[in-house]
């Protein structure tokens, strides 16, 4: 008997009584408009949520990122200096700031949603030292249950909802901002 | 196999003021920021009844539940493998490893990783295992097991985490600040993620319907630890299945207010299948967990998210620390699963418990934790698992105390002698309530002397 | 309406002022109250230290003593808690269950089935820290607790609000637990202490002068932690108060 039947078979054996499994109800948003509840908590988190500047986002990034060197965009309506058709996962370690484009936002959680697709690299929104992420801000919806009623969604081989930068709060509860991943995320509120 | 005990492991801990301190304040600091996540959600107890029931349905189809994530898992092209305990998960993850010749291997934080003792059993075979989430990683370094299942190494303050950096990653020794120490483990890190061979991750959850592996991470570690190396192992317990993507709804909602009062945690990681020309393996672990499942009072632990909040707001763990457990699983989770791994080693831990049920409460998926843990405590009597002394004890005490007579003798004297005893004689090592209390004062007469004597016209039974 | 006084055995030997306080008041609120004399204890020790082979005898002995009243009162939350969810030791007979159900906590019996709130004789001009033992706070649910997101309320205080000069101090972590936990005092001694050490300064470094409860077994560790502290903090049960003592 294999593993996988042995397992199987103790835990027929075992499952206790069926329960039923529950219906999930719609529960009431707060007031106010998605989009400021998104802003609060994008800030909350330790993200910056900026509007599209008159003068573009390359010189949004510019502005940003004075220092930058390697800028590596996914998101086809901005330009960055370093191409990602053809890249490793590890060459883009010496990137300075990635730019995507998220499919849509939370505004319970202020939370982003990225797909491998989004990324191109998936490795994009982790080795990046910044990372700036155009959002629709008409693509906002209310709650993760909102979020996660559309399976569809999650046909993606690699999803991700980012809400703030990386952090961690491990040594002595002091909360560092860029832990593993990217040190600073700003959403930029700009229509594709 | 000696027993565990809690009690002489939490005097150490607790003479340790500082860090006392500083580990109490904390971990009720999260408990206080959960309160106001969940005072926030008007819908945060139907949530918890939502949760819970989802869990026991999933559990009592647990069978169906896992060949729809396996179908659904080896549709997106990962490979999925079965380990029945410990010692074959750790076999079946090096046999992965070995068969890529993989050699260096990162990985995100799991319980369940370190409930097998896989780092030893791969490291003792030549792979080189590194910790990625920083206060499993300072933990690793110092040689000692995660304390807490959400922050590892919160019974350390930043001066401990200089020493060990400093002894293990080359760091000044001097400074302690907790940016430096922690861009430090940054910056090592990083070379490591480039390079590995295979990266790995446990799961908060594991979506029946997809396929899916979700990882819920503060640091992005998971996320580098799979989109680098060509190789990536995702190791589960069986218990980590729910049925659909909505369910997620309701869980990632819950984990994250729950164990740090943050809505959810910086990042939610959906990994589904391997990116083209690498490979995704899974391997589902019972190690005891199908057994759990037929104990008619202790399967409801198998709901258990380890989202931590019951050691949070346990008055025992924040002064004890998570290492007097001596165990994997720690603080009430840890009291009524660590049983049935080990029934006498830890027979202790179902007794470093008020029994006050603050666990119970704040557990998102309404596991009866206090409840389970006032069973376990007539397993083990029932199975003569008590220290000598207590069994005698409680042997006397349902003598004298089903007896009237005796009962009487006992409280009527008890007074009598008590006064006159000199304070070494009351409170010396034997007499353990003296140690840190004055015992209480013996009165002149008990209640039942003085209803005799001011109610006794009554002509009560 | 005939009830039984049921005085726990702590009680019973190291504050018999708490029984004469609990009875006294009873009496002052019109009930009948008997005290079965041959009455001891309702068998928690032994049940909280999972013997029930041990625990058999005295809990029969409770049903036979507490039998064919309409109510049984006890100045105690954990008793209480006990008779009603862990009295199970002894087969499960109509007499049985039906002390069980019948047995009640001196504030749920007061506030619930006597619905009374005023206390006109009684008088307490001090700084109170009310103190919610577990069993009656979380098991009892005599009070709102923390953990659990719900509307205010409070048995105890709806009890003691309107006593004449009482006043209370707001303690940083009202309801934690005291660290009593029956054994756990003494097989768990370090953690018990330092749980007492901290709940009894918690209450002094918010003005408590006394701390109040209607578990007098959390109130007995918590004065011999603040005696050995040296903490100048009283302690009292919540029937005294309500039966007119003063101090």
């Amino acid at each position: 008997m294999s593993s996988r039947d042995e397992i199987l078979a103790r835990v027929r054996r075992n499952q206790p009584a069926a329960v039923a499994l529950p219906s999930l109800p719609v529960f009431a948003q707060p007031a106010g408009p998605a989009i400021e509840r998104f802003k609060a908590g994008v800030t909350r988190m330790g993200g910056k949520v900026v509007d599209p500047p008159a003068d573009g986002i390359e010189a949004l990034v510019e502005r940003l990122f004075p220092d930058a060197k390697v800028i590596a965009s996914a998101a086809t309506e901005v330009r960055g200096n370093r191409a990602l058709a053809k890249a490793q996962p590890a060459d883009l370690a010496d990137v300075d700031v990635g730019i995507v484009r998220a499919l849509f936002g939370v505004a319970e959680t202020g939370s982003v949603w990225l797909t491998d697709r989004q990324f191109g690299v998936d490795s994009l929104g982790f080795l990046a030292q910044h990372l700036v992420v155009l959002l629709d801000p008409t693509r906002i919806v209310g709650s993760l249950h909102d979020a996660y009623r559309d399976a569809g969604a999650f046909d993606a081989r690699y999803g991700v909802f980012m809400t703030g930068p990386s952090a961690t709060a491990d040594i002595e509860g002091i909360l560092i901002h860029g832990a593993q991943g990217v040190r600073s995320l700003t959403v930029v509120l700009a229509a594709p | 196999m000696k027993r565990i005990d809690h009690s002489e492991a939490s005097s150490k801990f607790i003479k340790a003021t500082d860090h006392l301190d500083f580990h109490d304040k904390r971990l009720w600091d999260l408990r206080q920021k959960r309160d106001r996540e969940s005072g926030a959600l008007p819908e945060w107890e139907a949530l918890r009844s939502l949760a819970s029931a989802i869990k026991e349905h999933t559990l009592t189809h647990l069978s169906q539940y896992l060949e729809e994530f396996e179908r659904n898992a080896v549709k997106n092209g990962a490979t999925v493998h079965w380990a029945t305990d410990a010692a074959e998960h750790n076999q079946v993850v090096y046999d992965i490893l070995r068969s890529r010749g993989a050699r260096t291997l990162v990985k995100a934080k799991s319980m369940l990783t370190d409930e097998c003792e896989m780092r030893p059993f791969l490291t003792n075979r030549g792979i080189e295992v590194m910790e990625t989430d920083l206060g499993e990683r300072i933990q690793q370094l110092d040689d000692e097991p995660p304390s807490h299942i959400v922050v590892p190494a919160v019974h350390k303050l930043r001066g401990d985490v200089a020493r060990v950096f400093a002894d293990t990653l080359g760091t000044d020794r001097k400074n302690s600040d907790v940016h430096y120490l922690a861009e430090s483990q940054r910056r090592h890190t990083r070379p490591y993620f480039l390079k590995a061979d295979a990266g790995m991750t446990g799961a908060n959850f594991a979506v029946a319907e997809t396929g899916s592996v979700v990882v819920c991470t503060n640091e992005g570690n998971a996320d580098l630890s799979v989109h680098l190396p060509n190789l990536y192992i995702a190791c589960i317990g069986i218990e980590k299945i729910i049925p659909r993507i909505e369910h997620l709804g309701v869980f990632v909602r819950m984990l994250s207010r729950s164990a740090l009062g943050s809505p959810i945690t910086q990042l939610t990681s959906h990994f589904r299948a391997p990116r083209k020309g690498t490979q995704m393996h899974i391997v589902l672990v019972d190690n005891g967990r199908a057994e759990r499942l037929g104990m008619a009072d202790f399967w409801y632990s198998l709901k258990c998210i380890r989202c931590g909040a019951c050691m949070n707001t346990c008055p025992v763990y924040r002064r004890s620390g998570g290492l007097s457990y001596g165990a994997t699983y720690s603080g009430p989770i840890g009291v009524i699963i660590d049983p049935t791994f080990n029934l006498r080693k830890y027979s202790a831990l179902p007794f470093a418990s008020t029994l006050n049920g603050s666990c119970t409460h704040v557990c998102p998926v309404k596991i009866n934790i206090h409840e389970q843990i006032y069973k376990w405590r007539e397993v083990i009597a029932a199975r003569h698992q008590l220290p000598f002394v207590k069994q005698e004890a409680m042997r006397v005490a349902g003598k004298v105390l089903s007896s009237p007579k005796l009962y009487r003798a006992a409280v009527e004297t008890t007074g009598a002698g008590i006064e006159h005893l000199p304070r070494f004689m009351m409170y010396n090592k034997l007499n353990a309530w003296g140690r840190q209390r004055e015992v209480p004062t013996a009165p002149p007469y008990t209640f039942r002397q003085w209803y005799l004597k001011n109610r006794a016209d009554r002509g009560k039974k | 309406m005939k009830a039984a006084l049921f005085v726990p055995c702590y009680v019973d030997a190291f504050f018999p002022e708490v029984g004469i306080a609990t009875l006294e008041l009873l009496e002052r609120l019109g009930v009948d109250v008997a005290y079965p004399l041959d009455q001891t204890c309702c068998g928690q020790p032994m049940g909280n230290s999972g013997c029930r082979d041990d625990a058999k005898a005295t809990e029969a002995l409770f049903v036979k003593n507490f039998g064919g009243f309409d109510y049984v009162v006890s100045p105690s939350g954990s008793c209480t808690h006990h008779v009603r969810e862990h009295l199970t030791s002894i087969p499960q007979t109509k007499a049985v269950k039906q002390v069980r159900e019948r047995t009640y906590e001196l504030v749920e019996f007061v506030h619930d089935v006597l619905n009374v709130r005023e206390f006109p004789w009684a008088e307490f001009p001090h700084t109170v820290g009310l103190h919610n033992g577990c069993a009656s706070l979380r098991a009892l649910r005599t009070a709102k607790m923390s953990e659990i997101a719900e509307p205010a309320f409070s048995k105890p205080l709806d009890l003691l609000s309107k006593v004449r000069g009482i006043r209370f101090a707001k303690p940083a972590r009202p309801d934690e637990c005291c660290g009593f936990g029956g054994t756990f005092s003494v097989f768990e001694e370090p953690v018990s202490a330092k749980m007492g050490y901290d709940k009894v300064s918690d209450h002094h470094k918010a003005g408590a002068e006394y701390i109040v409860s209607a578990d007098m077994s959390c109130l007995m560790h918590q004065k011999g932690c603040a005696e050995r502290l040296g903490l100048p903090i009283k302690f009292i049960h919540i029937a005294q108060i309500l039966n007119g003592t003063r101090e």
